[in-house]
């Protein structure tokens, strides 16, 4: 494995690089330290649309101009808002890695932020809103969410509430853009078939010229203690209810997220331990056993995410057709009683996740893109890109003494929030146009 | 600099083609970057072998073929596999049931021979078909409330005269899925799964031959039942020649998901490449193309718009999506129109076709970058019968496109007047 270089210019950014040369292909990443966790009501959903309006161009590189920059070198680009972060990437053909190093200093601070396009992207974010509002696990999991964080911004959606959407302006937008998009808030991210040294210098020469400047206010609003079980129910259209419980979780770096990650392979599958979240099958997980094959539940799903606050986990599964909601929630509460009590996690599932983890391991060493989502997300969310790379490792420590131990802090059902979505099954309509 | 060379493109100098006894090609890739194999594969049983009566009966019969096989139950089989951190899935297609995993290399034995028994010996436990028939009833009636889904079911069948199977949907409705029985999936199996036509394809960190032994060993003895059905071949339909639409309610949702097409070209169409280049000017390039810039970036309709062309065995649709706020349904599709009848009417401009031909040449590393990626091109030039070189040769066949034949694909396939649109949504009362 080749070395990452990890260097801090003089304006406070963050540079992180590693050499990949299996294919002639590389990824930049820029990471910026704001997500909705930045965001307070009324301007909720700004840093999603803050997202959407670094597409639209710069004096440099014109709207239409930018659209068409990185495609017609045959690269690939994109950009996620999260909870803790936004993010862009573009995977290109290896020698045409300064473009993206350039088009990426160039919309740090002289995005256009024009007040036709901010109006014109206010439909299209409203109806990105409406098509997740289609799907009933959206709505009950920002029920839950809602209900789970009072206090901390972890309560609201990335997408924003509708009323923010459709009241804020170009004067929020553009106070945003400028209050977090600058060096020392962002974390530049290289990797694959090109030399560091090289890279590190053209990272240089692309952004030390933007100036520094004033961090923006941390985040102080943390969520007193949980005093109870919270519910919440959404009723609404379709035939399938679901089942949305979640359970207050640490942070990404403290002491007891090894061995919650461990506990959450065992109740929901490899997927759920909060690292290279694949596509892999649970049906070896005891949820999926007490849940789906007693024909209670169609399917389950959820799991652990590091959050740089503390957290939620999630179980989420829609019931089969005919089951009560209750009856799925008390197999659940049965499950989870077991694991606490008579049936704890047993070696031969700790020595499993571990082995998923090390097969997850190898497999992210194929693709640029994901190696350099993760050094990124692990320097903004953990605190060091060492994270990834130490995960194997402290994963090795866990005892089960560990997992006993988070098994009784973290399943108190006093600490979670359940969610029911109830449906009330009414059809599609045909109409002949 | 210390990069990687241009031979990363997959192609007859670095892959092993190999035919076993009983017709099934192994291709072979070796890779020793990570300590990781990948397996993609498939076999001719496909959505085309059900009836209007049987419709998702090859989908459930691959979803059980991981339910119990040879002498595991199923959940030994997902014990197994998951303990490892491997993959393993099945899954059936219009044209074919594919199979594929992944694993750490130390585990590719277990793969394979699990992979073996599910496709020779799986024993559909009459317990375990219940539970997969509840389940898909299941994931059937979310469907029947997800509007983009209802938008593509409806589409299909304007898009394909009435009894095309293309016009069924692979997974069937809840009302075909309640009446499939393990009988079913038994007499499915034993009539539609054989090794003629089946490919498999394994990259990674492997020895060739060592592959090719351990697949002839496993594979090489599987001989086809007494009256079993070999791959369908479905004709081209005629090209729709009316204009035909559906409106579908779906009571309390937000969005309305429009898809509007056509019967698009297969893969072995001699203008299938200039149907995608035309298509990634339509709707691909950038942000989404020429749709994306009208509909959603000039215009702020829809937060997604994009077309596609599917290409395949047979003639798969091309068409285009687009999720829209209910009110801005008739402006949306008038837009989409109008980019339609420009790729009909107008040459697409040099610049911008040089720009698309370098996306569609420039992207190759990228979708070749992982095992992955590159196990299931090795499965699509085999397939479509395309020669193993067909990656090195890609950059040349995309240049040597004219406008004129984008313009000749555009026109043949795609009509502004003449065309098939559904939107499932809300009422606008």
């Amino acid at each position: 494995m080749d070395q990452v270089i990890h260097t801090r210019l003089d304006n406070g950014l963050t540079v992180v690089v590693q050499e990949m040369h299996h294919a002639p292909v590389a990824a930049a990443w820029v990471f910026y330290r704001v997500g909705s966790r930045n965001e307070v009501p009324g301007i909720t959903g700004i840093s999603h649309w803050t997202e959407h309006m670094m597409f639209k161009g710069t004096p440099t590189f014109p709207n239409e101009i930018m659209n068409r920059a990185i495609s017609r070198v045959g690269g690939q680009w994109n950009a996620y808002t999260f909870f803790d972060f936004t993010a862009y990437n573009e995977t290109v053909p290896a020698d045409e890695i300064d473009l993206c190093l350039n088009l990426e200093a160039d919309r740090m601070v002289n995005s256009l932020f024009d007040v036709d396009e901010v109006l014109a992207e206010r439909t299209v974010i409203i109806s990105e809103r409406q098509g997740s509002e289609n799907h009933p696990p959206f709505l009950i999991a920002e029920e839950v969410r809602a209900a789970a964080f009072r206090v901390h911004p972890y309560h609201h959606m990335v997408i924003g509430d509708m009323a923010d959407l459709e009241n804020m302006s170009q004067d929020d937008l553009l106070a945003h853009y400028q209050c977090f998009y600058h060096p020392g808030n962002a974390i530049v991210v290289v990797t694959g078939d090109v030399d560091g040294n090289a890279i590190v210098e053209r990272v240089r020469k692309q952004f030390e010229s933007i100036p520094e400047r004033p961090l923006p206010p941390a985040v102080v609003r943390q969520e007193p203690p949980q005093r109870g079980e919270r519910r919440v129910q959404v009723h609404g259209e379709g035939e399938t209810d679901y089942l949305y419980a979640s359970y207050r979780a640490p942070n990404a770096v403290h002491a007891d997220f090894f061995a919650l990650a461990v506990l959450m392979s065992s109740m929901l599958g490899s997927g759920a331990m909060g690292l290279l979240q694949g596509t892999s099958s649970n049906k070896s997980s005891r949820l999926y056993k007490a849940l789906v094959e007693k024909e209670l539940a169609a399917g389950v799903g959820g799991g652990l995410i590091p959050m740089v606050d503390p957290t939620l986990f999630t179980i989420a599964a829609p019931a089969r057709s005919g089951v009560p909601l209750e009856k799925l929630e008390r197999a659940l509460d049965d499950t989870i009683a077991k694991l606490r009590n008579d049936s704890p996690v047993t070696q031969a599932e700790l020595d499993s996740a571990k082995k998923r983890a090390r097969a997850s391991f190898a497999f992210s060493s194929e693709s640029v893109t994901d190696r350099g989502f993760w050094l990124g997300f692990s320097e903004l969310v953990a605190g060091s890109y060492q994270w990834f790379f130490r995960y194997l490792e402290e994963l090795e420590r866990v005892t089960l003494d560990d997992i006993a131990r988070v098994s009784e802090t973290y399943l108190d059902p006093s600490q979670r929030t359940i969610g029911w979505y109830v449906a009330n099954s009414q059809s599609a309509l045909e109409v002949e146009a | 600099m210390n990069q990687a060379s241009g031979s990363s493109i997959p192609g007859p100098h670095d892959i092993v083609r190999h035919v076993l006894d009983n017709g099934i090609v192994v291709l072979v890739r070796e890779n020793h970057q990570s300590p990781t194999v990948v397996v993609d594969g498939l076999l001719t049983a496909s959505a085309l072998h059900d009836s209007d009566e049987t419709a998702g009966l090859a989908a459930l019969t691959a979803s059980g073929l991981m339910r119990g096989a040879g002498a595991r139950t199923s959940a030994e089989i997902y014990e197994a596999i998951e303990s490892v951190g491997a993959d393993l899935a099945f899954s059936a297609h219009r044209h074919s049931t594919g199979f594929g995993g992944d694993c750490l290399v130390e585990d590719m034995d277990l793969l394979l021979e699990i992979m073996r028994d599910a496709l020779l010996e799986p024993t559909f436990p009459e317990d375990q078909v219940d539970i997969l028939r509840g389940q898909a009833i299941t994931a059937l009636n979310i469907q029947e409330h997800d509007t983009g889904y209802l938008a593509m079911r409806a589409l299909r069948k304007l898009v394909y005269p009435s009894g095309h199977p293309y016009g069924r949907p692979v997974r069937g409705v809840a009302d075909t899925v309640k009446g499939l029985s393990r009988d079913h999936l038994v007499d499915f199996h034993r009539k539609n799964y054989n090794p003629e036509g089946a490919v498999i394809s394994v990259v990674g960190d492997v020895d060739t031959n060592t592959v090719i032994s351990k697949l002839d060993g496993l594979f090489g003895s599987w001989k086809s039942e007494p009256g079993a059905i070999g791959e369908v071949q479905v004709d081209l339909p005629e090209v729709s020649t009316k204009k035909v639409e559906k409106a579908l309610v779906v009571p309390g949702k937000t969005q309305t998901d429009v898809a509007l097409g056509y019967v698009g070209p297969s893969r072995k169409a001699t203008d299938f490449l200039a149907a995608r280049l035309a298509n990634t000017v339509l709707g691909v390039f950038g942000l989404m193309g020429r749709l994306g810039a009208n509909v959603r970036d000039k215009q702020g309709l829809a937060y997604y718009a994009y077309s596609q062309v599917a290409g395949g065995r047979g003639p798969g649709p091309w068409y285009v999506r687009a999720g829209v706020n209910p009110n801005n349904v008739p402006r949306a599709i008038e837009s989409i129109l109008y980019e339609i009848e420009r790729m009909e009417q107008d040459f697409v401009p040099d610049e911008e076709l040089e720009e698309n031909k370098n996306y569609l040449i420039g992207s190759r590393p990228l979708a070749l970058e992982t095992n992955s990626g590159v196990a299931g091109v090795m499965l699509y030039m085999e397939v479509e019968d395309l020669g193993l070189d067909y990656m090195l040769r890609y950059p040349d066949l995309i240049r040597d496109i004219s406008k004129l034949e984008v313009q000749n694909a555009a026109r043949r396939y795609l009509d502004s007047a003449k065309y098939a649109l559904a939107t499932a949504g809300p009422s606008l009362e």
